[in-house]
């Protein structure tokens, strides 16, 4: 396997003609989108535009049917296991394991993701520190409450450093406060140099990214800033964009 | 007679592996470590549902959405307080109460080997009637799935799943539904969608209590009752807890958003400050400042292009008013 990364520049997440077809039905069509280091890439779209499809094809899960991924500066068809090391992944269904205290589960995903020891015992201290969890290190996760637990969650996606980090719809379900303060982690990550894109249901959150980007029936139909896209779609908020452009989805599928 | 009346009712889980107890008119005094379940009679919850009405339970994961529903479906039995759906008791009713109400769980609870169609007259036979009896009060959400009738279940895509699943729970028609959230990871035009069939049912003289996180779908019911940690925290209609909001709430913008945030948590006249959306949503110690006065102590901190409204609050700044207590 080519070890080298396939670009150097501040793209961290350029697709091109990226395209996922199973038999006859194309689940992505064409979609070709860049996404810069240090950007909140907010990956909108109906239930069934191909949201999740061309996610799991940038995370190196699944391989294109056509057109070209290159993730982290590296290939998302022949270099898949190098994508997966150097990105972060959290979804609102996969958090961390239950059964396990705060630090043995940082020390588990650290180790899965190959950093060192002293590197994890490190960066857990500081990790516990940051988020005020010195009183949680020792107790099962399982124990913790719902906005701590997503807090964590998306700490430990991040812990291994990758360049980008996915999460899919991280905080649905989660109280209003809670909600806001994980934002704001995302915000703190992103002053770091990690690039987030995120996919959400929740519209208020798609004001908080740099750029949008609006799926329906696997294309990709508007890309820009969220106040260009208001300014473009005549709306007063990002409902409003929203709410034009999926109505235009004749797909009932998921 | 109230299609529901929940009178101190209060279900109380111990979960062994959390060390914490969850359920529904909890006791806050039962924190963690506590192995042993104590008196909750004071702590139980009360409402009433009328008939034909839209009833809202508006709150997070976990706040006990779920225990309220399971106990009014008469599927599991409260540890105090009574409750009773369409007059019947939940205890000694619960056969009278099974055959009128229809539930939709947050889980989808359908048989996936069965195609859309046997999933929908098993439920119909289930309830002594057929599919043609009642076709008229499905006819608008099973048209949409019915061109997928020999489909398997399990093969169906969310929306489609969640159609057929409110399909099935009104094919004996209910007089009562109790959906436990319905919309959620739904988005927000199939949601939109979802919420005009809800109406419609309501026009039919259907009462539904309906449950979600999205603060937003608040205003679509005729009541609500927002929860949280196994209590409620208000119960009224959308108006009236809009109403009763305390502060004077501004709404706040500048060139640089987070700064702003940051820069206005600091100020020691901030009561509270969260993002909304493009906007930040303000509220000061002092309800006198004037929208003008409080631009000039925003533009002190060197922001530029701050624009300030006076807005009024929606239901997710009345929940977090609320659950800050």
């Amino acid at each position: 396997m080519n070890n080298t990364p396939q670009i150097k520049s501040g793209k961290v997440i350029s697709a091109v003609n990226l395209t996922k077809r199973f038999g006859h039905f194309t689940a992505v069509d064409n979609i070709s989108f860049e996404v810069e280091r240090g950007e909140i890439f907010g990956f909108l779209g109906a239930n069934g535009a191909g949201k999740t499809t061309a996610m799991r094809m940038l995370c190196g899960l699944s391989i294109p049917s056509g057109g070209k991924g290159i993730v982290a500066g590296f290939d998302i068809e022949s270099q898949t296991e190098l994508v997966k090391r150097n990105i972060g992944y959290m979804s609102q269904k996969f958090s961390l394991y239950d059964d396990l205290k705060v630090w043995e589960n940082i020390e588990l995903f650290g180790g899965i993701y190959g950093m060192k020891d002293n590197e994890i015992k490190e960066k857990t201290d500081e990790l516990m520190k940051v988020l005020n969890f010195e009183n949680e290190r020792n107790k099962l996760v399982g124990s913790l409450p719902l906005g701590f637990k997503q807090k964590l969650a998306f700490s430990v996606s991040i812990f291994h450093s990758p360049q980008v980090v996915f999460l899919d719809e991280p905080t649905g379900g989660v109280d209003p406060i809670t909600r806001r303060q994980f934002w704001e982690l995302i915000y703190d990550a992103t002053s770091k140099g990690i690039t987030v894109f995120v996919t959400t249901h929740y519209m208020d959150e798609a004001e908080y990214c740099d750029r949008v980007s609006i799926m329906v029936n696997g294309k990709i139909e508007a890309l820009d800033s969220p106040r260009n896209l208001k300014k473009q779609f005549n709306a007063t908020s990002m409902d409003g964009v929203f709410q034009q452009l999926a109505r235009k989805s004749t797909r009932k599928a998921d | 007679m109230s299609a529901i009346e929940v009178k101190n009712i209060s279900k109380n889980y111990y979960s062994a592996k959390s060390g914490k107890f969850a359920g529904i008119g909890r006791n806050p005094l039962l924190g963690e470590d506590q192995t042993k379940s104590i008196s909750t009679k004071e702590t139980g919850i009360s409402f009433e549902v009328e008939k034909g009405e839209i009833f809202g339970i508006i709150g997070p994961d976990g706040a006990g959405k779920t225990t309220l529903f399971r106990i009014l479906t008469t599927l599991i039995l409260a540890d105090s307080g009574s409750a009773a759906v369409d007059g019947f008791d939940v205890v000694n009713d619960y056969k009278e109460i099974r055959k009128r109400v229809g539930y939709m769980p947050g889980r989808f609870s359908l048989y996936q080997d069965l195609t859309v169609e046997e999933n929908l007259n098993f439920f119909a036979t289930v309830f002594n009637t057929t599919i043609e009896e009642n076709y008229d009060l499905v006819k608008d959400i099973y048209q949409q799935i019915e061109p997928f009738k020999k489909r398997r279940a399990g093969k169906l895509s969310g929306g489609m799943k969640q159609k057929l699943a409110l399909s099935c729970a009104l094919i004996h028609k209910p007089s009562v539904l109790f959906l436990d959230e319905p919309t959620t990871g739904v988005d927000p035009v199939s949601r939109k969608e979802f919420w005009g069939m809800l109406k419609k049912l309501k026009d039919q003289g259907i009462t539904i209590l309906v449950s979600t996180p999205y603060m937003d779908e608040a205003t679509l019911c005729d009541r609500i009752a927002l929860i949280q940690n196994g209590q409620f925290l208000k119960i009224d209609t959308p108006e009236n807890i809009v109403r009763q909001y305390k502060n004077k709430l501004w709404a706040v913008q500048s060139d640089t958003m987070y700064k702003l945030l940051t820069d206005l948590r600091a100020n020691n006249l901030t009561k509270n400050c969260f993002a909304f959306g493009d906007k930040h949503h303000l509220s000061m110690d002092n309800d006198q400042l004037t929208t003008d006065e409080l631009k000039a102590l925003i533009e002190k901190s060197g922001h530029k292009n701050v624009i300030v409204q006076e807005i009024e609050p929606t239901i997710e700044d009345c929940f977090m008013q609320l659950s800050q207590g």
